[in-house]
């Protein structure tokens, strides 16, 4: 070291520095990679059904019975309404369980209950989809034969552990000056939350259920032993079999005929067209309703 | 209001005797709201016992004829009323690990990317794109991977592997049809991706600010300040992050029987054909041909079930014990 160094030198970068900087960029280089590769697929992906299944599409798609074996003419009308009917039956029953259990854990719950149901929770949001399937199937299927009513079910297995966890959060984010300012006025616990918490925290238990029906609807494995269908039946009675979009897919794309692959298409079109946009829409009014509050 | 005043003592009667109707009222209520909530509770406790009761024992049957042996066994023979898991638990786990290894490198990169390096007008835009990823339904991508991904690595991929790492026996000779355990590993990666991504992204923007500019204060370039201090900090959350996508990999059904191949499996090469637990379930539960079938798919669905609970309770914990950990 010279007596004086050069005040500037820590300023430019050499040797070391520079080859620091230079791992840093290439570092920060891969990670830009990595997520415009990930945006590249997702636009792939979209785009590919796009173009393969925009064509199939006519209003005739949408009201006519399923097509045969071979895939000529028809539609996936039953299929639409199954789906629609299902995820109906999912919801009222995953909607209370998943708001109350939420209540229960925000009020109600001891420390160990309180663990024991969060435990549970996590568990169920991470069961393997087939899994749920193979369940209903043994619990009801097995025994009284496939329907609506069950793949409604499995459905709601599905969805429950989803509206649960963002209940849970929404009411957490329920402001405490609320909650308290209840409690001053003398007002009983349960007009406090049904009157004060509920509707604070609606929107994103609104939120959560369109995304947890958006998730149910699209799901193909609980309903392929809860509520198969054989041939081109049309039942709008939750009591028999319903078909269902994605089950629909499933089993277009089993024959292989060219016919019935293009159907395939058209009906992965429909169903992702539906699926994105409730994502998308579900997202946007949960951020517009939060800024409206100053959340 | 009342338009006729009446008598004092009356009213103050009157208001006593209502608000003595409504403490009954509140405390009923109260009850009843404190039930229900409980109720919700214990549904959601009962429903789990009684998926793993229901599935453990449509498995019995197999379970006396097997016992553990079923593990260990690789001839899965339903017409001479063979079976051994083996074979699919390897599909399942070589799959599944492949796809999580891949998705923990790219994942892990968009989650620092998102959290630390866009800036947030491009974060708003691109997270809320990769976690779109997350909601397309598994049989569309299935779809997707039989007409896309499946032809494009039978041409383009495998062939270059193979031909690069082809001393290792998982990068064999390839197929000229793509259907193969390496498909579902990419399609697995796929649907794993976001998920790292998002749950990592937002244990990122946990790591206090001051600590992030303690390290850029002392000289260290970003590189430095992610590996010395983000990555430490958050490393159990992250491992937990990728625990949770390895739980998400290992119960795939739909896609993954879509682009496996379906072919017995008794080789390492990946870029064959195979099968996993998840997807032979699927394939195989309503075409039973032999009385023990049925419960060896229960059998198999016990095993998918034990990892998962495994896997999940194992994220849970590590999750629990992150340094940021609210």
């Amino acid at each position: 070291m010279s007596a004086i160094p050069d005040p500037e030198h820590a300023l430019t970068a050499s040797g070391n520095l520079r080859r620091r900087l230079l791992v840093s960029r290439v570092f920060e280089g891969a990670t830009v990679l990595a997520a415009a590769l990930a945006v590249a697929v997702l636009l792939i992906l979209v785009y590919y059904v796009v173009k393969h299944g925009v064509g199939v599409i006519s209003l005739s798609f949408f009201t006519s019975d399923l097509p045969p074996y071979t895939g000529v003419g028809g539609g996936i009308g039953p299929a639409l309404v199954g789906t629609i009917e299902m995820a109906l039956i999912a919801t009222i029953i995953a909607l209370p369980t998943g708001v109350l259990t939420a209540l229960y854990l925000s009020y109600f719950a001891g420390p160990r209950g309180d663990r024991i149901v969060r435990v549970v929770l996590d568990l169920m949001a991470g069961l393997p989809t087939i899994i749920i399937g193979v369940f209903v199937a043994g619990l009801i299927t097995n025994h009284v034969g496939p329907s609506g009513l069950a793949g409604g079910l499995a459905l709601s297995i599905v969805e429950v552990p989803l509206i649960a966890r963002a209940s849970l959060e929404a009411i957490s984010r329920v402001p405490q000056i609320l909650v308290e300012a209840s409690d001053a006025l003398g007002m009983a616990r349960w007009r406090g939350i049904v009157g004060v918490v509920l509707p604070t925290a609606s929107n994103g238990i609104v939120t959560a259920t369109i995304l947890a029906v958006a998730r149910a609807s699209g799901e193909t494995a609980p309903l392929l032993f809860t509520s198969e269908l054989y041939g081109q039946s049309f039942s709008v009675d939750p009591r028999h079999s319903l078909a269902s979009v994605p089950l629909e897919i499933f089993q277009l794309l089993e024959s292989g005929y060219s016919a019935s692959v293009s159907k395939a298409w058209g009906a992965a079109f429909t169903l992702m067209v539906v699926i994105l946009a409730a994502n998308i829409g579900a997202r946007v009014w949960l951020r517009r309703s939060e800024r409206k509050r100053g959340l | 209001m009342p338009l006729v005043t009446q008598p004092a003592m009356n009213s103050a009667a009157a208001a006593r005797a209502r608000r003595a109707r409504l403490n009954r009222l509140d405390r009923r209520a109260n009850r009843a709201l404190k039930w229900l909530a409980w109720i919700g509770g214990v549904l959601v406790f009962i429903a789990m016992l009684l998926i793993a009761y229901q599935v453990i024992d449509g498995a019995t049957a197999a379970f006396d004829k097997f016992g553990f042996g079923f593990l260990v066994h690789r001839t899965w023979i339903p017409v001479e009323n063979k079976f051994g898991a083996l074979t699919y638990i390897y599909g399942t786990l070589v799959t599944s690990v492949f796809a999580v290894i891949l998705a923990t490198i790219l994942g892990v990169s968009i989650g620092l990317f998102l959290a630390l390096m866009a800036p947030r007008r491009v974060a708003v835009i691109i997270g809320p794109m990769v976690e779109m990823l997350a909601a397309i339904p598994s049989v569309v991508l299935g779809l997707i991977g039989i007409y896309l991904i499946c032809p494009f690595i039978a041409a383009d991929v495998e062939p270059p592997l193979h031909s690069v790492l082809g001393f290792l026996p998982f990068f064999g000779a390839p197929q000229p049809i793509g259907n193969s355990l390496f498909a579902a590993s990419l399609v697995l990666t796929i649907m794993v991706v976001p998920i790292i991504a998002a749950l990592t992204r937002d244990l990122f923007l946990t790591v206090p600010l001051e600590l992030r500019d303690g390290a850029e204060a002392l000289g260290s370039t970003r590189f430095e300040m992610i590996r010395g201090v983000v990555l430490p900090v958050t490393s159990s959350g992250v491992i937990a992050a990728c625990v949770l996508g390895f739980g998400r990999a290992i119960g795939e059904a739909i896609a993954v029987s879509q682009v496996i191949g379906d072919q017995p499996l008794d080789h390492l090469n990946l870029f064959l054909g195979g099968n996993s637990a998840a997807s032979v379930i699927a394939l195989q539960y309503t075409e039973g041909v032999s009385p023990l079938q049925t419960p060896s798919l229960f059998y198999l669905a016990t095993i998918l079930l034990a990892f998962s609970l495994i896997v999940n309770f194992g994220a849970r914990q590590l999750g629990r014990r992150s340094l940021l950990a609210r």
